[in-house]
């Protein structure tokens, strides 16, 4: 009986116009991440007021919940003020070119056995480009806004964006020398037996660090330094524009925990391939994964002070790169000399 | 040995993670801030809020118009007039406070020889106007009905101290 059910809405599923398919594709992963980013500046407020011993938002809705609706409307009825003196149509194209990049990223991403909007063998090539393409963004809007903290704050978010983007790579090049395979998918398979993040722990405290560093959260905040540049590259932004910014940022945010999760933790893969580990779909427990590594996010933040910009270019050029440099030698190392390589 | 030691520390980010088991041993304490409207800090018998008028207990007003608290305000916030009831006892015919003016230094309440005048425990009377702050006698005698048993209250809880 189910089955002829599914059966029936899978021969209409298939009978739809590939434009249609695509659609409700795309649909099905823009709403609920839309929704999951109000949900995660509301668990950001939340847990770091817990850890300041504060409250948090407590009044629109039960608990607050409804405090990041409340927060997308008002932003939606202000004004949008353009300077003067900025160039207005680059000045409108940078924030929504970060929304736009943040939200691109995710179609390569899978969230369960096959459940991936385009299964492409250079998954994480386009992920690397299209993340690398986010500092375009920023340094649109620091660039057209014709201030000089924006100025600033723009060329801060390049340079960090830039040099954390090469540890990056080269985390992501052990990965990929252990999976012998560009798809996110196969990566995933990958981790059957165990985890990356146990073999290739250090690797994986790297990666975390940059992707705080590349999405410009504390302590990596400076392009934003609202204490010195007064909320650097998105100053000048008020109403939708500067909401896209946010929405881009919080997106973006929750794609590098979907990448830590696809590349160190597994993916949709159970801890333990057991019995009631096991019944959870996949999609679940990369959604848990996910907001473990968000958490940890929000955690670093209401932990760590702002680095100063030297000790920033220093961590990144003069620990990561070598570091990883060298994890890399010595992890092709290893596969070569016990036959590990994948085939 | 200090180096090796440092080292180490370093490599496994050793202050990073106590600094992190910190803020999440946090997390589970309980929160320090009250969720105001709802929940109140404890408020001394002599806090100087909202002036009030008071009354005697058969519902005479108290204020005798000896303009003592006039004389004393050192803001100048307080105009009162007075002339002679048809009883022929003195009472005030105006009695205004500009509370725009106010300092809230509670030399009214210190002058006044009947305890009428007294700054009350509220302290939510924010208005959107500036001439609702403009208070008469009125209002301030409405106060006075409306905080009697706190004021009453408080009034005895300091009396020893005087």
């Amino acid at each position: 009986m189910m089955s002829d059910i599914l059966a029936q809405l899978g021969a209409f599923w298939a009978d739809l116009p590939l434009i249609v398919r695509i659609v409700v594709g795309i649909l099905t992963i823009v709403v609920p991440l839309l929704i999951g980013m109000a949900m995660l500046t509301y668990f950001e407020r939340k847990v770091m007021a817990a850890m300041q011993l504060r409250q948090g938002p407590n009044m629109v809705g039960p608990f607050g919940l409804l405090q990041p609706f409340a927060d997308g409307l008002k932003l939606l009825s202000k004004e949008t003020v353009v300077p003067t003196q900025a160039n207005a149509g680059v000045f409108f194209a940078a924030p929504m070119l970060t929304f736009l990049l943040a939200l691109v990223a995710w179609a390569v991403i899978p969230f369960g056995e096959g459940l991936v909007l385009a299964d492409i063998n250079v998954g994480v090539l386009y992920l690397f480009a299209i993340s690398s393409l986010g500092v375009y963004g920023i340094i649109m809007a620091g660039w057209a806004s014709n201030s000089k903290y924006a100025f600033l704050g723009g060329l801060r978010a390049a340079a960090q964006m830039v040099s954390y983007e090469v540890s990056i790579g080269l985390v992501i090049i052990t990965v990929l020398l252990c999976v012998g395979s560009l798809n996110l998918s196969k990566i995933v398979e990958a981790q059957k037996t165990v985890w990356f993040f146990i073999p290739l722990f250090p690797m994986f405290i790297i990666f975390f660090i940059s992707a705080l560093a590349e999405t410009n959260r504390a302590p990596f905040d400076l392009p934003e330094g609202e204490s010195e540049l007064s909320g650097g590259f998105n100053v000048e932004y008020s109403s939708m524009t500067f909401a896209l910014f946010f929405l881009g940022e919080y997106i973006n945010m929750i794609l590098m925990s979907g990448m830590t999760t696809v590349l160190f933790l597994g993916g949709w893969l159970p801890p333990l391939d057991i019995a009631p580990l096991n019944w959870i779909p996949g999609p679940l427990w990369f959604i848990a994964k996910i907001t473990f590594v968000l958490f940890c996010f929000i955690w670093v933040r209401a932990t760590l002070p702002r680095y100063r910009y030297d000790q920033l270019m220093r961590l990144g050029w003069k620990v990561f790169l070598p570091f990883s440099l060298i994890w890399v030698v010595l992890t092709s190392g290893v596969l070569v000399y016990f036959d590990l390589l994948p085939k | 040995m200090a180096l090796l030691d440092r080292t180490a520390r370093g490599l496994f980010l050793w202050e990073l993670v106590k600094g992190m088991a910190l803020t999440f041993s946090y997390m589970f304490k309980p929160r320090v801030t009250l969720n105001y409207p709802y929940e109140r800090g404890p408020t001394s018998p002599r806090f100087r809020g909202e002036h009030a008028l008071r009354r005697y207990p058969n519902g005479e007003e108290r204020c005798i118009a000896c303009k003592l608290c006039e004389a004393i305000c050192p803001a100048l916030a307080i105009t009162i007039e007075a002339e002679p009831r048809e009883d022929g006892s003195r009472r005030t015919t105006r009695y205004d406070i500009d509370m725009t003016k106010c300092i809230y230094c509670g030399l009214c309440q210190e002058a006044c020889p009947v305890d009428a005048i007294v700054e009350g425990p509220n302290l939510e009377f924010a208005t959107e106007t500036r001439e609702e702050l403009y208070y008469n006698k009125d209002k301030l005698l409405a106060n006075g009905d409306r905080w009697e048993a706190q004021i009453a209250a408080n009034l005895a809880a300091d009396a020893p101290y005087r």
